[in-house]
């Protein structure tokens, strides 16, 4: 199947959506599809052979936060040209409603068309003056995708209708099959934090105070923490007999993570809110690691309510080393868990998520009709075609 | 202002007027096209569904109780006048009921997959295609109710009923019936 994937943002920016549609074009060519993505970037930037560019970008502030996004006439000319060129099967935009080349797109084509939401909108003033305008572009879509619970909510609230949930994917072949750090798990019993060590949304305050508790229990435990933040900082604000037992690693690459996570008896995430999704816990479990997670709602859901990964009371230190100490007393049950994590995590694997896009994409294809550009209703799109005819085009 | 500058005004506002009225004529038809192409889809998946259902029914994995249970739901779904929209969710609810009730854990399953023995791989590849073909009539049937639900809301507009911009065509519908798939089957 020939795909058009539209991102909204700067490709050369770091991003949550991008990344998403990275790995999803990647992960839809190893299925054997034709992927080409259309995102804004400057020209001269080295890109992967299946991204083309929509033109410079501009940063602009949009829902709360700086986007980099590109519009204007030169862009839509960029959209409406790969759309024609592309002949795509379907054509798939993320964040249909960001103002950048994704609404542009929306407007320019007709036939199927996929959309995925991937933030969470509050009610705004700015996005009720702009329903109607959103609604001609909704129209468009044939099917809706939400990657989180919380986006299918701001669709089902904001703009009515429904969504398919598919969440966003982990890479479980870059994860277990790994040998472990130096000198870790180590003859006692031992525990892993990931994340920024001084971003209270993490956990780790309420990790470290549950940690004494646990040592009563296991009087050889040790924890390791991989996260960027001020450690030496850190370190001196801990009590004596909770620093010896802690090792920090600062910021740590990608292979580091991979093995941190085999490292360990017990994967900890006490993070107490914010989280939309919980890809870390994910990636702990496709290593194979039993997780020990905080009870908020993106976690149960992961953790599918306790049968893939123990829960704690979310921010409870006492009720966190009462799991601890059953879980480290238990290796029968942390075989377990560890088993059912790594087959939960299959079901998020990018091979999966993506056979889950395909069927969408399938849904949608049935008839047969492909993307094409859509000039009915617009006057613009009408002047743009007669420009071009006259340019003999 | 004389004679000429009030016709041209009124000839503006016309045009406008007639761009408007066109526009919206334009989404509501391109609306349309889509209900009957979502609906054409739903009645694909649905049958699709029906087959995949009597595949495993007749394959001989499956104890006999629940193999006459799945048969005779999904025969159902087979004879229903496809034209009568309320009998046949009817029926369609009642074929899921009975998937769901089939396949309830991942146990049922598994006791499938031991019943087939050696066959194991055209056990797994019956349940794959049901468990695809339960995903799809669910993503058909959301679909089908996303467009129904939008043109809906276009045809509520004053100036869509008294322009009757939407022709002759008859009020969309949405298709509702159970579509959960099947429990013991997830992540498949």
């Amino acid at each position: 199947m020939k795909v058009g994937i539209v991102c909204p943002y700067d490709w050369s920016a770091p991003g949550g959506v991008q990344v998403h549609v990275r790995d999803l074009a990647v992960a839809l060519q190893r299925l054997g599809h034709e992927v080409s993505v259309l995102a804004p970037c400057d020209d001269d930037i080295d890109l992967p052979p299946y991204v083309v560019s929509a033109g410079g970008a501009v940063t602009l502030s949009y829902n709360g936060s700086k986007a980099k996004v590109a519009f204007g006439p030169v862009t839509t000319r960029r959209v409406r040209k790969w759309i024609r060129k592309g002949e795509f099967d379907v054509l798939h935009v993320h964040e249909p409603l960001s103002p950048s080349v994704s609404i542009l797109s929306c407007w320019a084509a007709r036939g199927p068309v996929v959309a995925t939401w991937h933030s969470s909108m509050q009610r705004s003033r700015a996005l009720a003056a702009m329903y109607p305008l959103a609604q001609t572009a909704l129209e468009k879509v044939s099917a809706r995708i939400a990657v989180s619970e919380a986006a299918r909510q701001t669709l089902v609230e904001h703009m009515g209708g429904d969504a398919v949930l598919i969440p966003n994917g982990v890479d479980c072949s870059a994860f277990g099959g790994v040998d472990p750090l130096p000198g870790w798990p180590g003859e006692g019993h031992s525990l892993l934090f990931l994340g920024r060590i001084d971003e209270p949304r993490k956990g780790l305050q309420v990790l470290l105070e549950a940690l004494p508790a646990i040592a009563e229990r296991h009087p050889e435990v040790r924890l390791l923490v991989a996260g960027p933040g001020e450690v030496d900082e850190f370190r001196h604000a801990l009590p004596a007999e909770v620093a010896a037992r802690v090792e920090f690693l600062g910021l740590v690459s990608e292979e580091v993570k991979a093995r941190a996570f085999v490292s360990a008896d017990v994967y900890v995430a006490p993070n107490t809110g914010g989280e939309s999704f919980g890809i870390v816990l994910l990636e702990a479990m496709a290593s194979g690691t039993p997780v020990l997670a905080s009870d908020i709602e993106a976690f149960r859901r992961v953790v599918d309510g306790g049968r893939a990964g123990a829960t704690f009371v979310n921010e409870d230190p006492a009720d966190l080393a009462r799991v601890a100490v059953a879980l480290l007393d238990d290796a029968e049950e942390r075989a377990r868990l560890g088993r059912e994590g790594l087959l939960r995590a299959e079901e998020f694997d990018w091979e999966t998520v993506a056979k889950r896009v395909v069927e969408v994409y399938d849904a949608v294809t049935v008839t047969g009709e492909k993307v094409s550009e859509d000039f009915r209703g617009q006057l613009v799109g009408r002047l743009s075609r007669f420009d071009r005819d006259e340019r003999g085009e | 202002m004389d004679w000429l500058t009030e016709i041209l005004i009124a000839a503006v506002v016309l045009g406008a007027v007639v761009v408007y009225l066109s526009s919206m004529a334009g989404r509501l038809d391109r609306l349309h096209h889509r209900i009957e192409t979502t609906h054409a889809a739903l009645d694909a998946q649905l049958l699709r569904r029906g087959a995949a259902v009597q595949d495993l029914a007749s394959s001989g994995f499956l104890d006999p109780a629940s193999s006459l249970l799945l048969s005779a739901a999904s025969q159902e779904t087979l004879v229903v006048d496809p034209d009568d929209d309320a009998r046949r969710f009817l029926v369609e609810s009642e074929l899921t009921r009975t998937i769901g009730a089939v396949l309830d854990t991942r146990e049922d399953v598994e006791e499938i997959q031991a019943e087939a023995g050696p066959d194991v791989g055209v056990a797994d590849q019956l349940l794959s295609e049901l468990a695809v073909a339960c995903r799809r009539v669910e993503l058909a049937r959301r679909f089908h109710n996303d467009v129904v639900r939008s043109a809906l809301q276009l045809r509520r507009k004053r100036v869509v009923r008294w322009f009757r911009l939407a022709g002759y065509t008859s009020m969309p519908t949405t298709a509702d019936f159970d579509d959960t798939p099947p429990a013991g089957l997830a992540g498949r």
